[in-house]
Formats: structure tokens, C-alpha cells, sequence
């Protein structure tokens, strides 16, 4: 009888490949602890901490969703927080008038599905349209400049839908907290659950991109992103692969919308403007666009200095920061950290060498 | 009544056009000619109002005072080229990250120098009237005139000229160009100076008729962009050709129902001619022309 493979074989299997940086021991071994810390983070720093924490893990989401389609297909959109805003704005429309668990529960369906159609929207107008890579990202950016300007302008009684006000520039108050269930019977995530929901989102939507990226969809979008013309003269459908993908971009974008409007209980139209925009690309950048957890801990991060530096000093930290780290490294910080770990075990020998790492084989 | 409507609705066009073609054109040239999309581009026009808001106020007489904003954006464009840009011809994308980055930077460090709004210049030349209406002549007559002229400027400069037909052999075929003798280096330098000045122009030309704030930069962006993706790949003609048929759509719109209105049209407008013209007017013109070449 053949060798059955271990466990943490099969364990690991579905979600790792060539496609992904980080398929070693050591990478899942840091990924497992890593996650444990962040679920016993509210347990030794109690609620309030977990409740403060939680808007970066939304953020990490959010770049997530930029990285799955700039860093494996080459779609580099602005637009993310098109997404993001839209299903935050339509969570609080659909939630305020229905004040029940019902209600939060519609609101969470409608967000997601009201952004993946705009995705779908806009991405069928580009695709379809034979629009090409940098025109992409000119218009997401021109689409979220324009939601700004229209939510903008949304402070008169008339800009009302039933009892949520949208409520121009001083944004959209009281929306109700993110909760499940039907009727008066339901789960309501406040407070600490808010970030235990987020996280478990999150890791789900890491693993489940991880499984995706390294499927034949996969290997189709890092092939339409190497080549287009080449992978649709091999008869795949270049067309619908850069649509689906930005669909699911846009989905998964109007998912963390919806986490950080029933986070903050609040949501307003400085989340479309220009420098919201581009923080997302900003993480996916810096934290390296092929890593779903550099994007991550780069967007934990960066957004944690914006806050710690309190105002003045920290737009021009991140901008410097930006400049710098794409001259010094074009790819981001993390498949760097891949090739120092290398680096490191190479030179303290003895080891067999592993397999090589999955940064050699993309970067090729 | 009606010829009142119909001036308005001419003025209306005047000022849409002008600031559509003004916002454009450095941002035209330096994508169109060297593949850099600046996302610093406002910024670049918030130093050219700044440097001639500044200068009036230290004293010298308006037109001077956007000569020194234009002399002082070319300058801030050079620098940036030799330290940053340079680095990044043939990297579209990152081209756009750093140049994000960049903006950030400049918004910020205005804001931290200068606080968040700087006292106005009036706006000169005062209105014309007709029957019910009055329009701006400086935002009207005086910058349209202006967006010609920079239009004009510009086509003759890169078709007429020893240097235009460098700069262009360069974007062409860089290694040809260099190999017949063109210092190719120097004409990415100048050829994004000149994108530079242009920004610096609009910065210094819009001064007197906008807040100064550190944003200011941003409300040029939205139309600059549609039209460089309406105007397509040849940005001298792309330019006026976008600018005359988004000035129109906006100044009808704007005319019926407000600015906002003009500026969801101007959007509609564009996303219609992506999903029928992915490569903008100038790309039709090209296909038609190369039609009429195969009947001959």
C-alpha cells in the first residue's frame, strides 16, 4: 500500500503552491502562532484594546483584496474603497430602517452583494471594453473621486432613504452594530466579539485566496498577469479571468466596508477621497503585493503609525515610506524577509537546504 | 430670452474647456510622451498657485507673480526628475505608487508650512453682463484664450521644432534616437520640465479664481484624468479633442442642473467612450485614417 501522506500534509496542501510566498514549516509554524496571538490578544489586554484593534484587522482585509488582484493578476485598482465605501453606506441604509436582527443580517447581504456588483459593474464596462492596465487604474481612481464628491453632497433632508439620513460631508451616524440571526433571535458582535469576527474573516479569506491562487484559476490570473497575450493564444479566456477576479476584489472589499461601518457605527465620504484611496495600495506596496499577510501586517502597521504620530508628521512618514521602500524594493517587504531567512539558515549550514522557497520560483 | 441662454451656455463651454484643457495638458504630456502617470499632478498645480499666490502677495504684480509660479513649478519638476522620477521610466505602475507618495508629502508639508488656506487673489478683469446673467471674463475669455494658446504652443514645439522631433524620436525608439545622436536623458528631463511648467501654468492661471488650500490640487484631478483616458495616445491632439467634447457635455450639464450634475455626466461621458473607444478619440482617428489609406 502507497504511503499515506501526514497530516500536516494534507493540512497544508490545498493551501500552498508556487503561486504563494511562504510554503515552508517554519512559514505556517510563524502563520498558526501568529494567529493564536492575535485570538489571545483581547485576553490579556482585555476588551477595549480588542475593540480598538479590530478597524486594522478591517484594514488588513482591505488591502487583502487589493493584493489578491494587483499582486496575482496585475489589476492595479484605486478603487478598492469604491467597494469598501458603497457596501459601508448601503450596511447602514439597509440596517437603520430595519432595526433588528433582520435587519443587520439583510444589511451585511446587501453591502456585499451592492459592492460585487458594482465590481461586477465596472469591471465589465473595463474588461469587456478591451481597457488596458494603467486606463484600469485611472478609472477605479476617478470612480472613488467621484463617489466623494456625490456622497458629498448628500447633507440635505432630501438625501434621506427612509430613516437613514446619508448625510453629506458629516457622514452617516447611529448605524447598528454587526449582528446575525432573525426577528428579536440573533447574535449581536460588539466590542471584543467585533474583533474575534474580523479576525476569523480574515484568516478564512487568507487561507480560502491562498487555496484559490494556487488552483488552475490561479495558475490562469499569474499567467494573465505575466503574459496576457500569450495565456489567451493558450485558449483561456483572459477577459473573464480579469473580470472574475476583480469581482471577487470587490466583494471581498465590500466585506471589510461592511466590518468597519458596524465598527465604527459610522461611516462618511472621506473614506472615497483620494488619500483613502490609496492606502490600500500603499499596504499592498509596502507589505509586499504577492504576500496576503506582509499586505497585513503592513496595513496594521502603517495605519498604527498614522494614529500614533497623531496628525501632522504622519502623512509625510508614510509618503516618504512609500517612495523609498518602491525604489529600494520594487516587490515590498515581505518576499525580502523570505530571501533573510534563507540567507540566515544558509549561513549557519548543517541543514539540508529545503525545497526552494516560493519567492524564486514567482520571481522568475 | 433665448440668446441670453445660448451666451450663457457659451461662457459655460469657454470656462469648461479652458479648465479641462489646462488641467490636461502637463499631465498629458508627461504620460503621453514618457509613460509617468503623475498622480502628483495636482500637487504640482498647488505649487504653482502657491508660488503665485505668495509672490502677489510679497508684492509683484499679478503677471509676474505667475511667471514666478511657473518658474518655481519647473524647478520643483526638475528636482523631482533628477532625484525620483528618472528612476522609474518603463515601471507604469510604480510610477504611479511613488508619485502617490509624493503627493502625500507635498500635501502635508504645505499644510504643515502654510496652514490650511492662504488669503485669495481676486479674480481680475471683473464680469460680463447680458440681460439677466453675468459671467466671468477672467474664467471665460481670458483662460480659454490662454488654453489655446498653450495648445498652439505645444503643437508647434513638438511638430516644428529641432527639439520636438528629438523628444519624439526618443519616446519612439529610445535606442534608435540615442544612437543617431540624441542625448535621450536630457530629453526626459526637459520634455517632463515642460509638463512641469505646464502644471505650474494652470496653478498660477487658476490662482485668483480658486480657495488656496492644500488641497486644491485634487479638484483638478477627476477631469484630467478623464480626459487624458477620453483623449487617448496622442496626447497633442488628444487633449483639445477631449477637451472640446467634455467641456461641451459638462457645460450643458452644468447649465441644466448644477455642477454636480456636469460632473456626473462628464464621468458618464467617459465610460461610454472607454466601452466604445478603449484606445480614446485619437485612436478612432487613427483607425479611420488608416481605412481611408487601405481604400486609396
Amino acid at each position: 500500500m502507497s504511503e499515506k501522506p501526514s497530516l500536516e500534509a494534507r493540512l497544508r496542501g490545498p493551501f500552498e503552491g508556487p503561486n504563494t510566498i511562504g510554503n515552508s514549516r517554519r512559514f505556517w509554524l510563524s502563520f498558526v502562532l501568529g494567529t493564536a496571538l492575535l485570538a489571545v490578544y483581547p485576553v490579556l489586554f482585555g476588551a477595549y484594546a480588542a475593540e480598538s484593534t479590530s478597524v486594522y484587522l478591517v484594514y488588513g482585509l482591505l488591502g487583502v483584496s487589493l493584493a489578491f488582484i494587483w499582486g496575482f493578476c496585475g489589476i492595479l485598482s484605486f478603487g478598492q474603497v469604491a467597494f469598501f465605501g458603497v457596501a459601508g453606506y448601503a450596511f447602514g441604509i439597509v440596517s437603520i430602517n430595519l432595526a433588528s436582527y433582520t435587519g443587520a443580517t439583510l444589511g451585511v447581504l446587501t453591502g456585499v452583494a451592492v459592492a460585487t456588483l458594482l465590481a461586477a459593474l465596472l469591471g465589465y464596462f473595463m474588461f469587456y471594453g478591451g481597457v488596458r492596465d494603467v486606463y484600469v487604474t485611472i478609472i477605479t481612481l476617478v470612480v472613488a473621486l467621484v463617489l466623494h464628491t456625490f456622497m458629498g453632497q448628500t447633507a440635505g433632508s432630501q438625501w434621506a432613504i427612509g430613516e437613514a439620513a446619508l448625510g453629506g460631508f458629516n457622514g452617516m451616524v447611529g448605524v447598528p452594530d454587526l449582528a446575525i440571526g432573525f426577528g428579536t433571535a440573533g447574535l449581536e458582535f460588539a466590542g471584543a466579539m467585533h474583533y474575534y469576527v474580523t479576525l476569523l474573516v480574515l484568516v478564512a479569506t487568507v487561507l480560502g485566496l491562498r487555496a484559490l491562487v494556487n488552483s488552475q484559476f490561479g495558475y490562469a490570473m499569474v499567467a494573465t498577469r505575466e503574459d496576457e497575450a500569450r495565456t489567451e493564444m493558450f485558449g483561456y479566456n483572459t477577459t473573464f479571468i480579469k473580470f472574475a477576479t476583480f469581482t471577487i476584489g470587490g466583494a471581498l472589499a465590500g466585506l471589510s466596508g461592511v466590518l468597519f461601518v458596524t465598527w465604527g457605527n459610522y461611516i462618511d465620504p472621506s473614506e472615497f477621497a483620494i488619500t483613502a484611496a490609496a492606502m490600500p495600495v500603499i499596504w499592498a506596496s509596502i507589505g509586499g503585493r504577492e504576500s496576503f499577510v506582509g499586505t497585513i501586517a503592513a496595513a496594521v502597521v502603517i495605519q498604527r503609525i498614522q494614529i500614533g504620530l497623531t496628525g501632522e508628521w504622519a502623512l509625510v512618514v508614510v509618503g516618504s515610506l512609500l517612495v523609498i521602500v518602491i525604489l529600494a524594493m520594487p516587490d515590498g517587504i515581505a518576499p525580502r524577509v523570505g530571501d533573510a531567512v534563507d540567507y540566515l539558515r544558509n549561513r549557519g549550514g548543517g541543514e539540508p537546504a529545503e525545497p526552494p522557497t516560493a519567492t524564486e520560483e514567482v520571481s522568475d | 430670452m433665448a440668446i441670453y441662454e445660448l451666451l450663457n451656455l457659451g461662457f459655460q463651454f469657454l470656462d469648461s474647456f479652458a479648465f479641462i484643457v489646462l488641467a490636461t495638458a502637463g499631465l498629458a504630456i508627461i504620460f503621453g510622451m514618457m509613460g509617468i502617470i503623475n498622480l502628483a499632478h495636482g500637487e504640482f498645480i498647488l505649487v504653482g498657485a502657491y508660488a503665485t499666490t505668495l509672490s502677489f502677495h510679497a508684492g509683484l504684480p499679478l503677471p509676474l507673480a505667475m511667471v514666478a509660479g511657473v518658474v518655481a513649478t519647473t524647478i520643483f519638476g526638475i528636482v523631482l526628475e533628477r532625484t525620483i522620477i528618472h528612476r522609474l521610466y518603463g515601471r507604469l505602475l510604480d510610477s504611479m505608487v511613488v508619485t502617490f507618495g509624493i503627493s502625500l508629502v507635498v500635501i502635508q508639508l504645505t499644510r504643515i508650512v502654510f496652514g490650511n488656506s492662504l488669503e485669495q487673489i481676486g479674480t481680475p478683469f471683473g464680469g460680463i453682463s447680458y440681460g439677466p446673467y453675468s459671467y466671468s471674463t477672467y474664467r471665460s475669455v481670458v483662460l480659454a484664450t490662454c488654453a489655446i494658446a498653450t495648445l498652439v504652443g505645444l503643437y508647434v514645439l513638438f511638430t516644428r521644432t529641432d527639439f520636438g522631433v528629438r523628444a519624439r524620436a526618443t519616446i519612439q525608439d529610445e535606442e534608435t534616437a540615442r544612437s543617431m545622436g540624441v542625448d535621450t536623458d536630457r530629453m526626459y528631463l526637459s520634455t517632463f520640465a515642460i509638463g512641469s511648467a505646464l502644471a505650474g501654468l494652470t496653478g498660477a492661471l487658476y490662482a485668483p479664481t480658486i480657495t488656496m488650500s492644500p488641497e486644491l490640487g485634487t479638484g483638478f484631478l477627476v477631469e484630467a484624468f478623464v480626459a487624458v483616458v477620453v483623449g487617448g495616445p496622442s496626447v497633442i491632439l488628444g487633449t483639445p479633442l477631449a477637451g472640446g467634447l467634455l467641456g461641451l457635455v459638462d457645460a450643458v450639464f452644468t447649465n441644466l442642473g448644477g455642477q454636480f450634475i456636469g460632473t456626473v455626466f462628464l464621468l458618464l461621458t467617459a465610460i461610454v467612450a472607454i466601452r466604445v473607444l478603449p484606445d480614446g478619440i485619437t485612436g478612432l482617428l487613427e483607425d479611420l485614417r488608416e481605412k481611408w489609406r487601405r481604400a486609396e
